[in-house]
C-alpha cells in the first residue's frame, strides 16, 4: 500500500477530501466522541532523531481511533546503535505494524523505507527534505480559519533556507494559486532552486527582508525559528532575529482575520504578547497535528470515515 | 573536413574500443567516468574539438587492448548518451554498441547529495537516479529527490 512521502503524493482534490475528514473527527480528536476506527490496528513510530510534536501527536491520533502504537523508542539503546541498517530495521516493523510514521536524518530515508515495506509510511520529516504530515495540518489550520485555500496570500518569514516545514508547504500552497512572500534574512533566504521551482508553476512570489511591511495585506503569516547557530558571529544573529520577532504592537495594521502560524517550539520570534491576540493560531495548529493525522491514517489504512459521525461519549 | 579525416588523426587500432561521437569537450569527462586514467596501462587515443558533419566538432577515444562492458556503457550514457561505441577486432568493427540511457539509472553511481539515505553504502536497495531530461542531462535520486551535481557523478561511481 502507498504511503505518504511527499506533498506530490497527493491530487489537490485529495488534499481537500482529507482536510474534510480531518474537520469531521474534530469532536474525536477533542475527545467528546469515541470513535475506535482504527482497533486491531497498530502504529508503528519510528523517529530516529528527536520528535516532540509530531510524535505524539501520531500517538494520539491512533489512540483516539482505537488503535495502538509501538515505539522505537530512544536510537540510543536501540538496534540502530548496533550499525542495523534502516532496510533492517523497517523488515522488522513491518511485521510487526500495521503502518509507520518515520522521522529520520537523512533526506530520502522514507521513500527508501517505503521502497522496502509492505505498510504504508508516513514520513513525519526526512533531513532537510519534506514533512507532509506538517503540510496537511498547516493546511487544515488555513482553510480552518479563511474556509479555503484558493488565492491567499501567505507571508513565510524566518529561516527560510532550512526549513522543511516552509519548503513543503509553499509547494502546496502554490498548488492553490496562493501569493507567497517570503520574508527572511538574506543568510537565510529561501533556496533559489525553490524559488525558482515555485515560479515555474506560475507561482507569485516575492523576496524581501521587511517582516513588518510585507504583513498588511497577508491572509497568513507564518513564522519559523532563527536558529543562533546559522550565525557566524553573535552580533550579526541579534541583529536578523530582532527583525523577525513578532509583537502585538506589529499587528495593529493587518487584516482582520489574519493568522499568526508557527511550527513550533518558538524561542524569541513570537512574543507572548501574541498569543492573546485573535490572529495567534499556533497552539491549535499544533492540536490540528492530531485531527490531520487522524485522517491520513484512516486513508493510507483504507478505512473510510463516516460522512456524519456520532458516537458514545468516553 | 572528413570524418574520415578526423579519424585519421590517431591511427587505426588493432583491438580495443572507439569511442566516437562525444560532444566536444567531454572526453576527459568521459575517460574519468570510465575509471581509465595514469594508472591504465593500454595505450589510450583522444583527441579533442575535431570537426564533425553531425555535431559541428566533437571528441573521439581509442583504448586499446580493452572492450567496454555493459556497466561501462551505463556509465557512458551518463556523460555520452549519443556517442557511438565500436568494439574493434584485427583492426576491423566487429560488434557496434548501444548506449541505453532510460528513465531510470540504476545501480551505476550513487547520489552526490551528501545527506542522502544511500550514502550508507551497507544499505542493500539500489542506487537509483531518475533522468528528468535529457538535452542537457538532469537526474535526480529517487530517494531524496534532489538534482544531481553532474561533475561529481565520476566519483560517485559504484
Amino acid at each position: 500500500m502507498a504511503g505518504l512521502i511527499t506533498m506530490d503524493d497527493l491530487t489537490n482534490e485529495q488534499i481537500i477530501d482529507i482536510l474534510g475528514d480531518a474537520e469531521r473527527l474534530l469532536p474525536v480528536a477533542r475527545g467528546e466522541i469515541y470513535l475506535p476506527l482504527l482497533q486491531g490496528r497498530i502504529l508503528g513510530n519510528l523517529f530516529f532523531e528527536p520528535s516532540t510534536r509530531t510524535r505524539m501527536s501520531f500517538e494520539t491520533a491512533m489512540k483516539r481511533l482505537g488503535g495502538d502504537v509501538i515505539n522505537l523508542g530512544d536510537v540510543k539503546t536501540s538496534s540502530v546503535v548496533k550499525g542495523e541498517t534502516l532496510y533492517d530495521t523497517i523488515q522488522m516493523v513491518d511485521g510487526y505494524t500495521d503502518i509507520i510514521a518515520m522521522r529520520h536524518p537523512r533526506q530520502g530515508a522514507a521513500q527508501y523505507a517505503q521502497d522496502a515495506a509492505q505498510v504504508p509510511i508516513l514520513n513525519g520529516g526526512d533531513g532537510a527534505g519534506h514533512h507532509p504530515t506538517q503540510t496537511m495540518l498547516d493546511l487544515f489550520t488555513i482553510k480552518q480559519a479563511h474556509g479555503h485555500l484558493d488565492g491567499l496570500r501567505v507571508v513565510l518569514a524566518g529561516d527560510l533556507r532550512y526549513g522543511r516545514t516552509v519548503h513543503s508547504l509553499s509547494h502546496a500552497l502554490v498548488r492553490f494559486g496562493c501569493d507567497l512572500i517570503f520574508a527572511s534574512p538574506d543568510l537565510l533566504k529561501m533556496p533559489e532552486e525553490i524559488v525558482s521551482d515555485l515560479r515555474s508553476h506560475g507561482a507569485n512570489v516575492t523576496e524581501t527582508e521587511d517582516l513588518y511591511g510585507s504583513m498588511a495585506e497577508a491572509d497568513v503569516v507564518y513564522m519559523t525559528r532563527i536558529q543562533k547557530e546559522r550565525f557566524a558571529d553573535e552580533d550579526e544573529y541579534a541583529r536578523c532575529a530582532g527583525a523577525y520577532k513578532l509583537h502585538a504592537r506589529h499587528l495593529s495594521e493587518v487584516k482582520q482575520d489574519m493568522i499568526v502560524m508557527h511550527p513550533l517550539p518558538r524561542v524569541d520570534e513570537i512574543d507572548p504578547s501574541v498569543d492573546k491576540t485573535r490572529h495567534a493560531r499556533y497552539f491549535e495548529q499544533a492540536f490540528n497535528g492530531v485531527v490531520a493525522r487522524m485522517a491520513l491514517l484512516c486513508r493510507l489504512l483504507g478505512v473510510p470515515i463516516p460522512a456524519k459521525i456520532e458516537g458514545g461519549a468516553l | 573536413m572528413s570524418n574520415e579525416h578526423s579519424m585519421r588523426r590517431v591511427t587505426a587500432i588493432r583491438n580495443g574500443t572507439v569511442i566516437d561521437h562525444i560532444p566536444s569537450g567531454q572526453a576527459m569527462r568521459v575517460l574519468e567516468m570510465l575509471g581509465i586514467g595514469a594508472s591504465t596501462a593500454v595505450p589510450v587515443s583522444l583527441v579533442m574539438n575535431v570537426p564533425s558533419k553531425k555535431m559541428g566538432s566533437k571528441d573521439i577515444i581509442k583504448v586499446e587492448d580493452r572492450e567496454l562492458n555493459q556497466s561501462e556503457l551505463d556509465r557512458l550514457a551518463l556523460v555520452a548518451p549519443d556517442a557511438h561505441v565500436a568494439i574493434i577486432r584485427a583492426y576491423s568493427v566487429a560488434e557496434k554498441l548501444t548506449i541505453n540511457l532510460g528513465q531510470e539509472v540504476v545501480n551505476v553511481v550513487r547520489c552526490t547529495f551528501s545527506n542522502c539515505i544511500t550514502t550508507n553504502l551497507r544499505e542493500p536497495q539500489p542506487h537509483r537516479l531518475k533522468v528528468v531530461q535529457r538535452d542537457p542531462l538532469q537526474l535526480r535520486c529517487h530517494y531524496c529527490g534532489r538534482p544531481q551535481n553532474l561533475s561529481e557523478l565520476a566519483n560517485n561511481v559504484l
